[in-house]
């Protein structure tokens, strides 16, 4: 619970820093800040609390996911190299002090308890997103995209609020336990009240929006695209990551007594999120485009562990997240990298072409970006492998024959568009000179590597805790 | 503590060849491949003939999950650690002639390849196997992707995707049965083997775990991808895939697929052995059109393991011992015929049976060391072909004596088709393109010579194999009465 507190505390000494003449104190600031929130979050293992008028709930699910989260906070602060160096980036105190509100946001729709304190951390999240994705204020297509994304994500947390709404006058509780034992009351009986289908619907349909699924995610192409490269690479891990904690409680307690209603239309969901991210992300020429789907379709592998409902789920869901945001902060940072240097029609090249021939260039980078596309493959060995099998044997538990089939189907899909670009740096002569990076770049991505490998020979590691 | 050696020899070794440049590359890569093959020949020679499990080794991998790091050796994989750990130092000599660009990553590769490899054939877990079985693929893709022919990264593409494909139905298959297992999980292969599955859960478990080795050998119709990856493949690659990885899907089907779903395979098996004998005739039928003799070889090694495949599905223990020294015989034939094809094409240029001709007048070694690979590849009596055939028609033969017959033409068939290969390349009239043929070098006669004596060995004294694997065979066939 400290962690909350600081990191809004820390937001703020940032914005103040931002008025300081030497602007390189900025970047380690903000991961000394991260750093004492992991060690804050982390003390708070074992304990048992509800806070702020039982708003908020920390226990070790939270430590883990908030863990989560900040660890990919910190490895994306790491591969935030350009912040202050150009003309288009001239306030990263703002950026660095966004980007923790906007942890703080998700550390509440990790920890809530209370239907409103989800909502305000999905507000304080969104809203610090949506002036993160139009930071690169010159580039049009960055500007599209915020407005997109705020369009488009006030609409869906409109809807989440109209079904809390819903769900209260259903229920007449905020607190996941109110609802809970009204469900389970209710369908003891058969009289639950249609207006609490009608809400929980609404509010997966808030909360599906914010994940990225299907058939809500065509927001998700073109906000990934416009946005800078760092914010994206925010959006699909601490968004996400945040997204599953909130959504997977809150249907495995809030609304466990109507898991028959739900777990069809998600199934449902979950075989759409699968078809449409990965068979989109097949056919796309950009590389960062193809992130953005294949986001989704990780949205997809997730939901199959929330529809199985069973007691591994959860872990599933931690180790999946864990191993997606590591392999994506990985990938993100390679393409900035890339496509930094390499211009193609005026802007940075972020086609697969500009990758061709980097393992001759840069084997660094092209080793560091090999293993996280082996690893989102689900390639044994790997972190990604763990996190699929988890989340499969999660889903044979439950016996979703089916949709398993189709997952499996779909990796066979993803293993093609991930390896497209592993084939372009290995086996396609070199274009471009040699990328420089920074040093401390290349330590976040070599440290990104060396976990997602550990975690794949050593999945207890974590496995343990989780 | 052996087995494991034989795991990490080559992985160290790899590891030790990335640091290395120059010529001292091969030798240390060749070095690494002996030692590892000596290590085997003494596992051989104190290996036991009985049911158990020797040399094994166990610990605790992934608690959590139940997963143990177990090996061990027994009659089923003996065979297999031989001819893989055999066949390494072989590739690796065949390829001292020719320079590789960027050699230390080439022979790195091969190395963690073997690794693996062995690593398929030792593993006592399931998702052990599972791994290696994965982790095969990876080096074999970039060898054949980096250093192949023209096309070669579409066709190797497909072959991976393919191959994946089958490997996640597998694992479907693994995970669903480690959750059968009682009590807190256990996936040791073994534990499977208890499971009692109803006849509807073992139908469809059969499919899943039956595409991944069907796509790895391949059985008709999953093999669409392998001739081309062969014939685009770099030769030691080639030989890589149809001397040993072929083999992976043949003894995952009598390590797997029979003991664990015996009802599946009861229910199954004729639609599989008509599926292998569909297999066995048409790839001979397409071998006999080929004017490519790489491509050739690949389909006759397609139409071979079709025999392979049927044998085991037979259920007999002439057919589960035929396909074990039929693994082992055809992962010498075929390296030595694809070592032979790669010879003709080093000095030629081509491998067009309609350019070539007439090489035994320039080259009489090396026509003779083609006749004996040819004669064990069509199963002359005394040489290693024989054996391996003879036991895996009688085996088909006793389960349905039509497909038998259907079967026993792969013997006139791959006359036809290997027959004919020498016939066009080595004698007849020398064309312009075998006019400068040089007979083979010293190298190139060290890699034939153990092939050739292999090849009547195993023919004149199979007994010797047969009688490690006997046990272990007999054993597996009355767990599944």
């Amino acid at each position: 619970m400290l962690s909350i507190i600081s990191l809004s505390i820390f937001g703020i000494v940032n914005l103040f820093l931002g008025f300081l003449k030497s602007r390189r104190i900025l970047l380690p600031a903000t991961l000394l800040f991260l750093i004492v929130a992991l060690i804050l979050n982390s003390m708070d293992w074992n304990q048992q609390a509800l806070y702020f008028g039982d708003m908020l709930r920390v226990n070790n699910v939270f430590v883990n996911f908030a863990g989560i989260v900040l660890i990919t906070a910190l490895l994306i602060v790491g591969i935030s190299r350009h912040f202050g160096n150009d003309e288009e980036h001239t306030h990263p105190a703002e950026y660095y002090a966004i980007l923790l509100f906007s942890v703080t946001g998700a550390l509440m729709m990790i920890g809530f308890e209370n239907l409103i304190m989800l909502f305000v951390g999905v507000e304080v999240l969104s809203v610090a997103m949506y002036v993160l994705t139009g930071t690169d204020k010159r580039n049009i297509r960055s500007n599209e995209a915020a407005l997109k994304y705020f369009l488009m994500g006030s609409f869906a947390t409109g809807l989440l609020l109209f079904g809390v709404a819903m769900v209260y006058g259903a229920t007449g509780s905020f607190k996941l336990g109110g609802i809970a034992s009204y469900v389970q009351m209710a369908s003891m009986y058969g009289a639950v009240s249609p207006l609490l289908y009608v809400g929980l619907l609404f509010l997966f349909i808030g909360m599906l929006f914010k994940v990225s699924a299907a058939p809500f995610h065509f927001w998700t192409p073109d906000v990934y695209e416009g946005a800078p490269t760092i914010f994206t690479a925010f959006m699909s891990t601490v968004v996400k990551t945040a997204g599953f904690a909130a959504f997977y409680k809150i249907a495995s307690t809030a609304f466990a007594g109507v898991y028959g209603f739900w777990a069809q239309s998600l199934a449902v969901m979950a075989v759409l999120t699968l078809l449409i991210g990965n068979i989109t992300a097949a056919y796309q020429g950009s590389f960062k485009r193809m992130m953005a789907y294949s986001s989704i379709s990780h949205a997809g592998y997730l939901l199959l562990a929330v529809v199985a409902k069973v007691p591994s789920s959860q872990s599933a869901i931690l180790f999946y997240s864990l191993s997606y945001s590591l392999a994506t902060v990985a990938a993100f940072g390679v393409l900035m990298a890339v496509s930094e240097s390499r211009q193609f029609e005026g802007r940075g090249d972020d086609r697969y072409e500009a990758f061709n021939g980097l393992a001759k260039t840069n084997p660094l980078l092209a080793f560091v970006l090999t293993v996280s596309m082996l690893s989102l493959a689900g390639i044994p060995l790997t972190a990604g492998f763990w996190g699929k099998f988890f989340i499969f044997s999660a889903a044979v538990q439950a016996n979703l024959t089916s949709l398993l089939v189709i997952a499996v189907l779909m990796s066979c899909v993803g293993i093609y568009y991930y390896f497209r670009v592993i084939i372009a740096m290995y086996l396609k002569p070199a274009e471009g000179e040699g990328i420089s990076v920074s040093a401390g770049f290349t330590l976040t991505l070599v440290l990104t590597t060396v976990l997602t490998l550990l975690l794949g020979v050593f999945p207890d590691v974590v496995k343990n805790i989780f | 503590m052996l087995t494991l050696a034989l795991i990490l020899i080559p992985l160290v070794a790899a590891g030790v060849l990335l640091a290395l440049r120059g010529g001292a590359v091969k030798r240390v890569a060749l070095i690494a491949s002996l030692v590892e093959f000596g290590l085997a020949t003494y596992l051989f020679t104190a290996f036991r003939p009985d049911t158990s499990s020797q040399f094994a080794l166990s610990f605790d991998w992934i608690k959590s999950a139940g997963i143990q790091f177990a090996i061990g050796v027994d009659g089923i994989s003996i065979l297999l650690l031989l001819l893989s750990t055999l066949l390494v130092p072989l590739i690796i000599l065949s390829t001292f002639h020719h320079s590789y660009k960027n050699p230390s990553s080439f022979y790195a590769l091969i190395l963690a390849m073997q690794a693996a490899l062995v690593g398929v054939f030792v593993a006592k877990d399931a998702f052990l196997f599972y791994f290696f079985f994965e982790a095969a693929l990876i080096p074999i893709y970039f060898i054949a992707a980096l250093w192949g022919g023209e096309n070669r990264i579409a066709v190797t593409f497909k072959f991976f995707i393919y191959t994946i494909f089958g490997s996640l139905f597998m694992l479907l298959a693994l995970v669903y049965l480690y959750l059968q297992t009682p009590g807190t999980h256990s996936s040791l292969i073994s534990a499977f083997y208890e499971l009692n599955l109803s006849a509807a859960q073992q139908s469809w478990l059969f499919w899943a775990l039956f595409i991944a080795f069907a796509i790895k050998m391949p059985v008709f119709p999953f093999h669409t991808w392998q001739p081309d990856t062969y014939v685009e493949s770099p030769t030691p690659a080639t030989m890589l895939l149809a001397g040993i990885m072929l083999k992976m899907g043949t003894y995952g089907l009598i390590r797997l697929l029979l003991p664990v779903v015996p009802e599946g395979v009861h229910q199954w098996g004729t639609v599989v052995i008509i599926l292998s004998v569909i297999g066995i005739v048409y790839g001979s039928i397409i071998a006999i059109q080929q004017q490519d003799m790489k491509r050739l070889v690949a389909y006759s090694s397609f139409a071979h393991v079709g025999l392979m495949s049927a044998g085991i599905f037979s259920l007999t223990l002439d057919g589960l011992q035929g396909s074990l020294i039929q693994m082992l015989a055809h992962g010498i034939n075929v390296v030595g015929l694809f070592f032979i094809v790669e010879i003709i094409f080093s000095r030629t240029q081509s491998r067009d049976l309609r350019q070539l001709g007439g090489i035994t007048q320039h080259s009489p070694v090396l026509s003779v060391f083609f006749i004996i690979l040819v004669l064990g590849s069509v199963a002359l009596p005394l040489t290693n072909g024989f054996i391996g055939e003879f036991l895996l028609l009688k085996g088909v033969f006793t389960y349905n004596a039509w497909i038998g017959v259907v079967a026993g033409t792969t013997i006139i068939l791959g006359a036809v088709y290997t027959l004919r290969m020498v016939q066009k390349s080595m004698f007849g009239l020398q064309t312009a393109t075998t006019e400068q043929f040089t007979d083979v070098n010293t190298n190139e006669i060290l890699v034939l010579i153990p092939l050739a004596i292999l090849v009547f060995w195993i023919g004149l004294f199979p007994n010797v194999f047969l009688k490690l694997t006997e046990p272990a065979v007999a054993d597996l066939l009355r767990s599944l009465k």
